[in-house]
């Protein structure tokens, strides 16, 4: 761990503080301070210790039981248990699938540097924990929609590699045909909305889907994501009225990575404790970087939201990369800070030492299943370079139905 | 302050005077030029523009640390954090913000950090901006505000990071919408946008930011808003454009030159309002005229010019005008080279054009 006068250090220089406020402690400061300082970043071997388990190791189905980090903090809620049911085999399958998205997104970073990947794009690596966990908790016929750090969710909602990697360097075999790009992922058979561009636009969209599925009346939910920097967005409060008035059955789930593109949490939001700032609807803080207390969360707020209309679930996560590509990520935050998450709080270590201590699979187990991951994704690349770019008719497809409106600029 | 305004407008408008390509010759006795990239011109007229006016304000998304295009580096170090900030990502906000900063008398410098990302703030623009004076009566108005924002195309931009929403803002009376094609350009046109008593949308190309490199006056010079420049006179056909799509124009110019066509090629600069007289009395001369622009063509900025022209000139049209814009598709990622306004699609256009 980092010493907590490393993290102060940095904070003071990220905060740069206004000559006023530097003869008094400023509060926000020091509430990040505070932040950094809670339970969420002890080490992790006190936290394991302490987990109370009950379950025979080799049993994969065997129901165990484990407390996550730190506890959930509500706001005008009951909060839910820190004792979260989990099983070996989903262990397991937490630690290949966040596995498998940190590897994508670095091979990703690789592509994009060698310019294969054009456009846009923006890395997950870090937040994994939030993806995985939430699929824990419901099915495919729940909604997502998010933003434009939507890889890994694509992946989570059954996406393959091939469709991924293919989408990002504009091929046909995309998921959006190749003509969404990194920003633009889709699945409709799997109820994920995508993949949006502009900042905070896709919220009132998620609130709209679950306006459908309280029509559909099939006790389906929508998970409608979005970050710290779109918390901010006017968009956000318009439909959280909407959606409070008429019950509509949405979680609101605001990914906390504290920093909205170069701008730190707290130099941006007033009250950065976003679980609050619904106001009337209920909010519930979770740490976004353990993948059990994301699926505990998810399921208790798809319950409480059938019944009782929308929920707020701020995640406390980190993006380990830049804003997006052109962001190395440094210039607005110390290089401590990064690895000090890393080495403290990483949702994929997390799940590894619960395993280790746990006793569910050796050291080289995993170490093997990272290999086989790190296969996969390379296969997938060699695949999606092979793959050709989308027909050229394409570029006037899906503008209007049947083409209307461009026929005199179509070859 | 009032006093360097009115000596920078004497200077711009003894420039346009002259009719030379921009004021040039008279900066020459000046100061000292310096090869300058665009990015550098803007952020030398920012420090210009805060330097000059104790009132003036620069903020927006990440701009305190120089922003995504570092158009505002050093600009917090040298005036303060609390004339040079950062934002939440709210562009309504801070539209709205910026309206109001500058309906106090005070000049509001706001960058929205892509021109994709304007419509949030569009409401805000439209209706509060554009028709503040109109409908108080001018008891207030809102004339120092100047919102800065990248547009246009970069090769590899997508859906959100490469559009050209000029036109939306061009069919709103009060406002003022400046492009510049160069860093000398770029300066002067942004001093005197965030001078000009008016609401201003300033787009820069931001293919331009470092690729376009240019002599620039270190010194406060200011060019003619709503003033058009003939950048390369011609006799057989008229071009008019703006900002980066100028030089990929005035290489179809270059090769039509060899085809031995003499293309007069115009400068807009100020989109609205515009300079009708310039391009009218250029096309009256050439009895011909083509339009382009990188955003798409149905509805472009592109669409008044010729129909203004048709009015004006209709006699004196020896072709029907042409116009080489952007397709009627979303701004596309794959496709981009297809989307494209190129230098070719111009090319031919000036030949069936000039042998219509």
């Amino acid at each position: 761990m980092p010493s907590l006068s490393k993290i102060c250090s940095s904070f003071c220089f990220l905060s740069l503080l206004p000559r006023s406020r530097s003869r008094a402690p400023n509060p926000q400061a020091m509430a990040a301070l505070r932040r950094f300082s809670s339970p969420a970043i002890l080490p992790l071997r006190r936290f394991a210790a302490s987990c109370p388990f009950s379950a025979t190791a080799g049993d994969d189905q065997a129901v165990m039981t484990v407390e996550t980090s730190v506890p959930f903090t509500g706001h005008r809620i009951d909060t839910p248990s820190r004792s979260v049911e989990t099983t070996p085999k989903e262990l397991l399958s937490f630690f290949r699938e966040m596995s498998l998205m940190r590897r994508m997104e670095i091979a990703a970073d690789s592509l994009y540097k060698a310019k294969l990947i054009r456009g846009f794009c923006h890395l997950y690596d870090g937040q994994e924990a939030v993806a995985v966990g939430m699929e824990a908790a419901i099915t495919k016929k729940d909604a997502i929609i998010t933003a434009y750090r939507d890889h890994c969710i694509f992946l989570g909602r059954g996406g393959k590699l091939i469709e991924a990697f293919s989408e990002l360097m504009g091929r046909r075999a995309g998921c959006s045909k190749g003509k969404g790009g990194s920003m633009h992922f889709y699945r409709r058979e799997a109820e994920f909305y995508g993949g949006h561009g502009i900042v905070g636009a896709q919220i009132p969209l998620g609130c709209g889907i679950a306006l459908g599925q309280k029509y559909s009346k099939e006790e389906t939910v929508t998970f409608t994501m979005y970050g710290d920097g779109a918390a901010n967005q006017g968009q956000l409060f318009e439909a959280l009225n909407m959606s409070a008035l008429w019950d509509l059955p949405v979680i609101l789930v605001c990914e906390n990575n504290h920093y909205g593109m170069g701008t730190a949490e707290w130099r941006a939001a007033k009250s950065p404790a976003y679980y609050k700032r619904g106001d009337y609807v209920p909010g519930l803080k979770v740490d976004g970087m353990d993948a059990l207390a994301v699926k505990q969360a998810c399921k208790f707020a798809k319950e409480h939201v059938l019944k009782n209309g929308p929920m707020i679930l701020e995640m406390d996560t980190y993006r380990y990369h830049g804003h997006s590509m052109s962001d190395p990520g440094s210039s607005y935050r110390t290089r401590d800070e990064i690895s000090g998450i890393r080495q403290e709080r990483d949702p994929i270590e997390r799940i590894r030492k619960l395993i280790l201590s746990h006793e569910i699979s050796t050291a080289n187990e995993l170490k093997d299943i990272e290999k086989e991951v790190r296969k996969e994704v390379d296969a997938a690349i060699a695949q999606a370079k092979e793959c050709p770019m989308p027909d050229s008719s394409e570029l006037f497809a899906n503008i209007y139905v049947k083409g209307l409106g461009v026929k005199d600029q179509a070859p | 302050m009032a006093m360097t305004m009115r000596k920078g407008l004497a200077r711009g408008i003894a420039a346009a005077r002259r009719r030379i390509s921009n004021s040039r010759e008279v900066e020459k006795e000046r100061s000292e030029v310096k090869p300058t990239n665009l990015f550098s011109a803007i952020n030398q007229a920012l420090h210009i523009a805060l330097e000059t006016d104790p009132r003036a304000y620069v903020f927006g998304e990440d701009v305190r640390f120089g922003g995504v295009f570092r158009c505002t580096t050093g600009l917090a170090d040298r005036f303060g954090k609390a004339r040079v900030f950062n934002t939440p990502l709210c562009e309504q906000g801070i539209a709205g913000f910026a309206i109001g900063l500058a309906a106090m008398g005070n000049r509001a410098i706001a960058e929205i950090q892509f021109a994709d990302y304007i419509y949030p703030a569009f409401d805000q623009i439209v209706n509060e901006a554009a028709k503040y004076r109109y409908r108080s009566g001018n008891q207030f108005n809102c004339g120092g505000l100047t919102i800065r924002t990248p547009y246009g195309a970069v090769g590899h931009g997508g859906h959100y990071h490469s559009q050209s929403p000029e036109a939306f803002f061009c069919h709103v009376p009060g406002l003022k919408v400046v492009i510049p094609r160069s860093p000398r350009q770029a300066k002067g046109l942004l001093l005197s946008s965030i001078r000009d008593p008016n609401p201003v949308v300033f787009f820069e190309p931001k293919w331009l930011y470092r690729l376009a490199v240019e002599d620039v006056p270190e010194h406060d010079y200011m060019l003619p808003l709503s003033e058009a420049e003939v950048i390369r006179p011609g006799s057989d056909i008229t071009l008019v454009g703006w900002g980066a799509q100028l030089s990929i124009m005035e290489q179809a110019c270059e090769n039509a030159s060899k085809d031995g066509i003499s293309c007069e090629l115009i400068d807009l600069r100020t989109l609205i309002p515009w300079d009708k007289e310039t391009v009218e009395a250029s096309v009256k001369k050439t009895g011909r005229l083509l339009i382009s622009h990188e955003a798409p063509l149905t509805g472009g900025f592109g669409a008044e010019i010729s129909a203004a022209i048709a009015e004006h000139c209709f006699l004196r049209l020896e072709a029907p005008v042409a116009r080489i814009c952007g397709l009627d598709t979303p701004f596309p990622l794959v496709y981009e080279p297809f989307y494209m306004p190129t230098k070719n699609k111009i090319l031919d256009a000036i030949k069936a054009t000039v042998n219509y």
